[in-house]
């Protein structure tokens, strides 16, 4: 094992795969020598050379859309969105084609292409800037949307999303870029639709994505102080779903609370939570909770993003409400 | 059309005439199976606007690339597409290019290099960039061409990808077929000039314009362009001046085009001009016109035939293709 951050790992995945593969390459804006935006693609650049660590010019639509014409004539494109909040821009390109293209040409084209969106919010960054948009992506046929919360697992994850032949969002919060975690020495892909259980527990599972997985594992050692043992369940990948990892730590524990960083309103936790009342509803002994950020755009002052962003404090009072 | 002396074979002109005869007869036999309520939804098309698709891909091999637009059917046919194929998806038949998944608007052929025919206007410009890109990449000298109408250029993806493919001098040939109208829209009334040429001076790509109903003028513009994106000098756009004849859809009356403007437009369709041209060159007799004309009507009899007595896709189809490992679930 070795230990890197969450930035290093997505990096080192990449690297993996160009290495591998001649078709692999990245476009994104200043991604090439600058490094990218946070640093992420650093020396790529230099490693691999201009063809296959590309420079574009702020077109996110065009970014999108060229790796879509790519992917469907035979390269592994990694099209980097610098902020996840900019694929609104080009959301015609990953909606209306990336996602439908394979279902209306008679399953005839295969699309082996990942958009890396760098979302979430605490960086004091504002309102265009600090969004958790999956709700909308998790919302289109025909995309997976993956959402690592620690280094090992952005490592593998993308490893596994480079080589799918599917239109993959891959969605990486930004707060958690100099996240350091154990990584193996020998980086394997790891499947999508397969939840990793961050913590066991027996009272209550906690359902959790991206930076709310660590808010949740500090809520739930505080509650084991308390004598209540929460089980964090992270998806991992948002679709696939791993439903069977869900509904089995639920059945054990009867009580759920779901956190994600969205707006609650219309937020993929909603999703979750109706899939536990509509399935195994038997099996809950109370409500289920969910938490997410307040209904507002994000704000920029720290004192009112931290009152918008939900946190481990929220998760303990909702969780506090079912015991 | 004359005093053009063109390096082409009267072999290759022949078939030039073919393509156009088979996108005009299998669109006359669309629009009467849609009004006949044989075709569901909606279709758009291509008859007065033969002589563009024809003239491009005339210079084409299956390698190469196209992106087409919601009036695709006369791009598909002209690079090659499978006409009982595309019938029988018009029909909404499982034996259909997309398995009645995909419908008029939305035929691709990826053995031909067909990237689809698309209900969105303007994102072919954005795909035509990846397949630009790749063909450089992977160091071919493959092309793709761009299809699209003049109102699609008042769409940002026309600009982003204008840009890009000539910072990157990628192999794309933007054809533009200036039909006059973007819906109900006339040209003057959408966009304040008259060349959508001109728009390529902002990014430092060559514009031609060309009389779109003259297939040889289009042939000899669009080789000059994909001659020079084969080499690695980057886009060009190709404008064709040409007319719709038909409504925007079928079904739509088309009573916002005033009357004289499509005489005169009919006058010069491209297909009379085409065989007046061949008559008088000798290149067919009347005889053999004839029976060129009989064996493209015995082809699109067999497409209908052929759509006709496909089954209806079973409902699984509906739920299969989404991903290419996850079925989705039924209801």
């Amino acid at each position: 094992m070795k230990t890197m951050t969450y930035m290093e790992a997505i990096r080192e995945a990449m690297r993996i795969k160009m290495k591998e593969d001649e078709k692999v390459l990245i476009l994104g804006e200043d991604v090439g020598a600058f490094g990218g935006c946070f640093g992420l693609t650093g020396t790529l650049h230099s490693e691999f050379g201009e063809k296959r660590v590309r420079d574009t010019p702020i077109s996110e639509g065009a970014i999108v859309g060229c790796a879509i014409g790519a992917a469907a004539t035979g390269l592994k494109p990694i099209a980097e969105i610098m902020m996840g909040d900019f694929v609104t821009v080009a959301m015609d390109m990953l909606v209306n084609q990336a996602a439908k293209l394979r279902y209306m040409f008679g399953g005839k084209i295969s699309l082996p292409m990942v958009v890396r969106l760098p979302g979430g919010g605490g960086l004091s960054a504002a309102a265009q800037h600090s969004q958790s948009l999956e709700a909308w992506l998790t919302h289109v046929p025909g995309l997976k949307v993956v959402y690592p919360s620690t280094p090992a697992d952005a490592a593998g994850l993308l490893l596994t999303a480079i080589e799918d032949d599917n239109p993959v969002a891959f969605i990486e919060h930004k707060g958690i870029y100099g996240l350091k975690g154990e990584v193996p020495d020998d980086i394997k892909p790891i499947p999508f639709g397969v939840a990793d259980i961050k913590k066991e527990g027996k009272d209550i599972t906690i359902i959790a994505t991206g930076k709310m997985v660590h808010e949740a594992l500090k809520a739930a050692e505080q509650l084991s102080k308390d004598g209540i043992e929460a089980e964090v369940v992270d998806p991992r990948t948002l679709f696939p779903l791993d439903k069977e990892t869900i509904f089995n730590s639920v059945k054990k524990t009867s009580k759920v609370l779901v956190v994600t960083e969205e707006n609650k309103r219309g937020g993929y936790g909603g999703e979750i939570s109706a899939m536990i009342s509509e399935e195994i509803f038997d099996y809950l002994d109370a409500p289920i909770i969910r938490i997410g950020a307040l209904n507002t755009p994000i704000p920029f002052s720290p004192c009112l993003e931290n009152f918008v962003l939900p946190d481990s404090k929220d998760i303990l009072n909702g969780v506090k409400k079912l015991f | 059309m004359e005093g053009i002396i063109l390096n082409i074979s009267n072999t290759k002109v022949i078939d030039m005439y073919k393509t156009m005869l088979k996108i005009r007869k299998f669109e006359e036999v669309a629009m009467n199976a849609s009004a006949e309520g044989r075709i569901p939804g909606f279709i758009h098309l291509y008859i007065g606007e033969e002589a563009v698709a024809t003239g491009v891909c005339a210079n084409l091999n299956d390698k190469d690339y196209i992106t087409s637009t919601h009036r695709g059917h006369g791009h598909i046919v002209a690079k090659g597409g499978n006409l009982k194929f595309m019938m029988a998806e018009l029909f909404g038949k499982a034996t259909g290019y997309c398995k009645g998944r995909g419908g008029s608007m939305h035929i691709a052929d990826a053995t031909k290099g067909i990237l689809g025919a698309n209900g969105i206007v303007g994102a072919g410009h954005n795909l035509a960039l990846g397949a630009g890109l790749s063909a450089q990449y992977r160091g071919t000298d493959e092309v793709c061409i761009c299809f699209f109408g003049d109102a699609s250029t008042n769409q940002g993806t026309f600009h982003e990808s204008l840009n890009m493919a000539s910072v990157w001098k990628l192999p794309i040939v933007f054809v533009c077929e200036n039909n006059g109208y973007g819906i109900s829209m006339s040209q003057n009334r959408h966009q304040a000039i008259k060349d959508v040429a001109d728009r390529g001076v902002s990014y430092n790509v060559p514009g031609v314009v060309v009389d779109g109903n003259d297939v040889f003028a289009v042939y000899e513009a669009a080789d000059e362009a994909i001659k020079r994106a084969r080499e690695g000098k980057g886009p060009t756009i190709v404008e064709c001046k040409t007319y719709r004849q038909r409504g925007h859809f079928e079904g739509d009356p088309g009573t916002y085009k005033p009357k004289e403007e499509q005489e005169a437009w009919v006058k010069k369709d491209p297909i009379p001009r085409f065989e007046k041209y061949i008559l008088e060159n000798g290149i067919l007799s009347e005889k053999e016109m004839k029976e060129v004309q009989a064996d493209i009507d015995d082809q699109i009899k067999e497409a209908v035939e052929f759509a006709d007595n496909s089954p209806q896709p079973e409902l699984e189809i509906a739920l299969q293709d989404v991903y290419s490992d996850i079925k989705e679930e039924g209801r």
